[in-house]
């Protein structure tokens, strides 16, 4: 039976946010992705400090959720913007690579960065099972496809805007 | 009231479904035009995308592809009984492209409300598992055997023979896990599933626990299906407040829960015992085989681990029989595939057939060819682990053991086509990339021969002792081929190797050039 852990700030005096998040849970390791997930959608990452937090209340080591956490591509140790491009092979085969180069132009910025301003990372996902509508994109959690470089910069000044 | 369709489907969603309906909302308000909006599932006709369909006496009548901006002309011309218009496409049960098809899985897509029960059993849902609830777990799996229904994942292992261990497999607890992490490049088939008609899954795997004596099942769902997931949790939450799941179906004495579980992101969670690692909360490293996951499965418990569409053919084999299912293919391969066109093509979308039809009448039929009207060149099947074949081998039937005579898979029954614009070295390169970035990184074949395949490539294609490389990377292929613990580092010199024996002209530019 997991016990619940609260890890105290000490500079603020309140609970790291991923307990409340892990005892939705249940404090179930085999929830782990599922607590990762909750944290980035309400923290806008995976800050490295609530590692420990999270790893207490499941009552696992912290090199396990440091390891999980570093292991798949979704989860982002730190801030990042929210813009992916489909990068596998349909997408490919409709001009996907010279709309991401047209994307890196247009933002700035290679594949895995993010824009000084913050406001969007962009990542290559494979894939998004919109192939028969390739190019494909998901701009921050949404779906988008057919995308041609008018429309990804039309979605692109959207974010800015 | 005239009942319009604007599907949910997330290939209408991405290109601006949402839209399309609140204008043809606002549009019927302002002409006080009395009509029913409902969100239906897509047909599989991705390219036209939004598909807007409008009952009439005669049968639904299709427009497409919509945008929103194409409504207030649609209302002009008076879409809304069903006249015509340039976008319109006349009955959509008439449509050669789905009138031609075997719709056993996909008999419901499209046509029906995704998350509405009554739908659901007004277009033959859960009849299997009333079937099911009467059986002995024994006699659902000798029906399933009897189909010949093969693991639609891409492996094609006789589900039947699966079932059966895990039914025999003395246990406290056992499992029914959905393997919903549709990664492979070119396939959409479970997406359409997730999201079109999610009791179908349901239905299919809550008969899989009773045939098995599982009370537990997990949907693992890739984090890159915003709309599945939703579209899951919320059917199985009406499902199970209509006591189709849970404790006492339907007032038998069988139990079964479902749970969704999402992945992040990381293709190799594909991988069976991958994705069993990732369930029960760990990093997504393959495990070794034996033990296998039907008697060591999730938590160590006999498991039932198969593919969305696996699980959706089985409520039509407990309704109609095993018999029935098998009637359907070729060979071994038993019973339909959803296949799915992508890529470079104009008609792009889902083709459910019995096995048996040829790549040939899959593009050029139903596909239309290719998007841009250049010749097909190369057709990669099975995703980024399916071998890319020529234009010469599209007359090759769609049946896994030709196809593996061939060098090749039939996989997910995912196709992308490519004009003659593609260069194949840039494809085998990716192919070799695509493994090092996803690999799990526990065997050296797949972590370091990925890796050292892709320079080894940069380096044929820079002309760099063309012919010795050539050499090394087919042996590092070999190597790969029998040193990988799963399929990722195992199948991964599938698309290089093809690709090298079918188009070696690609790999030889500097030569030509000089040539030239």
């Amino acid at each position: 039976m997991a016990k619940t852990h609260t890890l105290i700030d000490l500079k603020s005096g309140k609970a790291d946010p991923a307990v409340a998040i892990a005892a939705r849970y249940n404090n179930k390791p085999d929830a782990l992705l599922e607590i990762l997930h909750d944290v980035q959608h309400e923290l806008g990452h995976v800050p490295e400090k609530s590692l420990p937090a999270i790893a207490n209340a499941l009552n696992i080591s912290r090199a396990e959720v440091y390891g999980v956490a570093t292991f798949y591509h979704d989860f982002h140790l730190k801030p990042a913007g929210k813009h992916m491009m489909c990068g596998a092979e349909a997408c490919q085969s409709m001009g996907g690579r010279a709309l991401l180069a047209a994307i890196e132009k247009l933002l700035k910025i290679k594949v895995g960065e993010t824009t000084a301003d913050g406001l969007v990372t962009l990542e290559a996902t494979y894939c998004l099972g919109l192939c028969a509508s390739s190019p494909s994109m998901m701009v921050n959690g949404r779906p988008m496809a057919r995308v041609d470089a008018k429309k990804a910069k039309a979605i692109i000044e959207g974010l800015r805007t | 009231m005239i009942k319009i369709y604007v599907p949910r489907d997330s290939s209408a969603l991405a290109v601006g479904a949402d839209d399309v309906a609140k204008a043809i909302a606002a549009e019927a308000s302002a002409k006080k035009i009395s009509i029913q909006i409902i969100r239906n599932s897509s047909r599989g006709l991705a390219w036209l995308e939004t598909f807007v369909e409008v009952e009439t006496a005669a049968g639904r009548v299709g427009y497409g592809p919509i945008d929103a901006g194409d409504v207030k002309r649609l209302f002009a011309a008076k879409f809304y009984e069903g006249q015509k218009h340039t976008l319109c496409h006349g009955l959509v049960d008439e449509m050669p492209y789905l009138k031609n098809q075997e719709r056993l899985t996909f008999v419901r897509a499209g046509i029906t409300d995704p998350v509405s029960l009554v739908d659901y059993q007004a277009h033959g849902g859960f009849e299997g598992l009333k079937k099911a609830l009467a059986m002995s777990g024994a006699a659902i799996v000798t029906e399933v055997t009897e189909s010949g229904l093969r693991g639609r994942g891409g492996a094609g292992f006789p589900t039947g023979i699966k079932w059966k261990t895990v039914h025999d497999a003395k246990a406290d607890q056992k499992y029914v896990c959905c393997n919903a992490d549709e990664g492979d490049s070119g396939t959409f088939a479970d997406r359409m599933v997730m999201e079109g008609d999610p009791f179908m899954l349901i239905e299919g795997m809550t008969i899989a626990g009773i045939a098995a004596g599982a009370t537990k099942g997990f949907i693992y769902i890739r984090s890159e299906y915003p709309d599945a997931i939703t579209t899951m949790k919320q059917a199985i939450r009406i499902a199970t407040d209509a006591k189709w799941l849970g404790n006492n179906i339907q007032g038998t004495d069988h139990s079964f829960t479902l749970e969704v579980r999402r992945g992040a992101g990381a293709y190799i969670c594909g991988e069976e015992t991958a994705m069993l690692e990732s369930l029960e909360g760990k990093r997504g490293m393959v495990r070794a085989k034996p033990p296998i996951p039907a008697l060591v499965g999730l938590f160590g418990k006999p498991t039932i681990i198969n593919n969305v569409l696996s699980f959706a053919a089985v409520p039509y084999i407990l309704a109609k029989g095993g018999t029935a299912y098998k009637n359907y293919g070729m060979g071994r391969s038993r019973g339909t595939l959803p296949f799915q066109l992508a890529g470079n093509i104009k008609h792009g979308g889902l083709v459910e057939k019995a096995f048996g039809i040829t790549l040939r009448t899959l593009i050029n039929d139903f596909g239309g060819g290719t998007y841009t009207g250049r010749p097909v060149r190369a057709v990669q099947v099975g995703g980024p682990l399916g071998s890319y074949l020529p234009a010469s081998q599209l007359d090759l039937p769609m049946d896994y053991e030709t196809f593996a005579a061939n060098a090749a898979m039939v996989g997910h029954g995912g196709l992308v086509v490519f004009d003659d614009s593609v260069d194949m070295a840039q494809q085998a390169r990716f192919a070799m990339e695509f493994c090092a970035i996803e690999s799990c990184g526990k065997c050296t074949p797949c972590r370091i021969g990925s890796i050292r395949g892709a320079e080894t490539i940069d380096k044929i294609v820079a002309g760099e002792n063309r012919d010795a490389n050539l050499i090394l990377l087919e042996d590092l292929c070999q190597t790969m081929t029998d040193g990988s613990l799963c399929a990722m580092g195992g199948l991964t010199p599938m698309p290089v190797m093809s690709a090298v024996k079918h188009f070696p002209e690609d790999f030889d530019k500097p030569t030509r050039i000089a040539a030239e």
